[in-house]
């Protein structure tokens, strides 16, 4: 199990120390704190805008999850605004990219 | 510690041409030595190569085309701050007197690998800078109530500063409204906001004092330097509105000079895209927070070219791995009174703010003579 294997399944995981609990991100097998190992465990599927901006009709962010680490992903349903909460809708790997596809939670 | 001076200078024509990494930083060089009459090959301890090109065993290569033997020979690789890094480098040999001469050199092919950065995953599909640069000017604009025209004057002067470097790739004026009607990249960001990627090569002689009287009757000391790293993905920035490396890198500068910001009186700094100039300006402690664009907007309007004399990253042209070096010798040309019509009012003391990868990575260097 890696973070890049449950990516491509769907599932957005983060790597949390088993000895400090700190998130370490990107995601790695040890911590960059304490350097011990992390495990994986499942992310919170929502997070928070913290910028935006838009090309052509793709909104495109920084999400903050578990006020604690930041992934850039697209806003494809309701109208985005600085920290206005997202849920994940869908997230995987397509051409070796992440990709994250986020709705505002009204 | 033995001072460290620049003692020469060397630089191509930015341009798109397909020309081999090799060439460009021997072309660099064969200016430096034309411009340098006493300096021979044997004069030289060490090459450092400054590129992100995919070539490797550049300062050997570029070594032995010139006919040097050096005794120290690598590269310096940190995407677009890898120039000033490289001078940083050699500062370092030479202070600690393992070196006396070192050449550095840096070259970029306008199709460099060095424009995406491929670790950074949590970009995305976003990988390209502009996606960057959009979420800076978003936030800046937001967060200080500034226009899209207050950061178009930004690509307005350095177009025209540029006209005056024989050197950059732009030789054309632009008005605001051809920045605000140019192509449109995002929400946030025109094409003529941004800098280009290109092909160039800049050389630059750093030389300790008791061998600077050889090369040069007007050094030009390297009296500050400072650095930061503050991570290697753009997400992690603190925030998207300042530049958290440039303030830290900007503030060893200073000390290390003990001069302060209001002493700097002629700056190059990495124009990547329009809105980094009043972010750097004000990040490097030249203006409050927020009124970065005022202070573009009155040396525009007074004609004083003191910040980006050569016309920055957005009207020169950005050859990664040379940018740095290009502006090191801007300001030199500055200190020495021999820019030209670019040349700003008697200038003493002079920055440089070269960044990488939106500004998770900054170096500063104060320059006097």
């Amino acid at each position: 199990m890696n973070f890049d294997s449950e990516l491509k399944k769907g599932n957005l995981i983060v790597s949390e120390c088993i000895n400090c609990k700190k998130i370490t991100w990107p995601p790695s097998e040890f911590c960059n704190q304490c350097l011990k190992r992390t495990s994986w465990r499942k992310c919170s599927n929502q997070g928070k805008i913290i910028e935006f901006s838009k090309q052509n009709d793709t909104c495109f962010g920084i999400i903050e999850f578990e006020k604690s680490f930041r992934i850039m992903g697209t806003i494809v349903e309701g109208v985005p605004d600085i920290n206005k909460t997202v849920e994940v809708l869908d997230c995987g790997i397509s051409d070796n990219d992440y990709y994250l596809k986020m709705k505002v939670v009204e | 510690m033995t001072r460290v001076a620049i003692a020469g200078f060397g630089i191509t024509k930015f341009s798109k041409e397909d020309v081999k990494i090799e060439s460009v930083l021997m072309n660099a060089t064969r200016d430096l030595f034309s411009n340098t009459p006493n300096l021979t090959q044997k004069d030289i301890d060490g090459v450092l190569v400054s590129s992100n090109s995919n070539s490797k065993y550049l300062s050997a290569i570029l070594s032995e085309i010139v006919g040097i033997q050096p005794s120290i020979a690598h590269s310096v690789e940190s995407l677009c701050n890898s120039g000033t890094n490289s001078i940083v480098s050699a500062y370092s040999y030479i202070s600690s007197g393992l070196a006396d001469v070192i050449l550095v050199s840096g070259a970029e092919r306008y199709d460099s690998p060095g424009q995406v950065l491929e670790w950074d995953k949590l970009r995305g599909e976003f990988k390209h800078p502009i996606f960057w640069a959009s979420l800076f000017s978003k936030s800046y604009k937001r967060k200080y109530r500034i226009t899209d025209e207050a950061l178009a004057l930004v690509s307005v002067k350095n177009h025209k500063q540029a006209v005056n470097n024989p050197y950059a790739l732009s030789q054309k004026e632009f008005s605001i409204e051809d920045v605000l009607t140019s192509k449109k990249l995002t929400e946030d960001l025109r094409l003529l906001d941004c800098s280009r990627p290109c092909t160039g090569g800049a050389s630059i002689l750093l030389v300790s004092e008791n061998y600077c009287k050889n090369f040069t009757d007007s050094p030009i000391w390297i009296s500050g330097l400072g650095q930061k790293t503050t991570s290697a993905s753009f997400t992690k920035n603190l925030t998207f509105d300042n530049m958290e490396s440039t303030k830290i890198a900007a503030t060893k500068a200073y000390e290390m000079s003990n001069h302060k910001s209001k002493d700097i009186d002629v700056i190059e700094l990495h124009d990547a895209f329009s809105v980094c100039e009043p972010m750097a300006l004000e990040s490097l402690g030249m203006v409050d927070q927020g009124k970065g664009t005022e202070m573009v907007k009155e040396a525009y309007q007074t004609g004083n070219a003191k910040i980006n004399p050569r016309g920055g990253l957005i009207g020169s042209g950005h050859p990664l791995g040379a940018t740095g070096i290009a502006q090191t010798i801007e300001i030199v040309q500055q200190l020495q009174l021999e820019a030209g019509k670019r040349q700003v009012d008697n200038p003493k003391v002079g920055l440089v703010h070269n960044m990488s990868a939106a500004a998770t990575s900054s170096t500063v260097l104060v320059l006097e003579s």
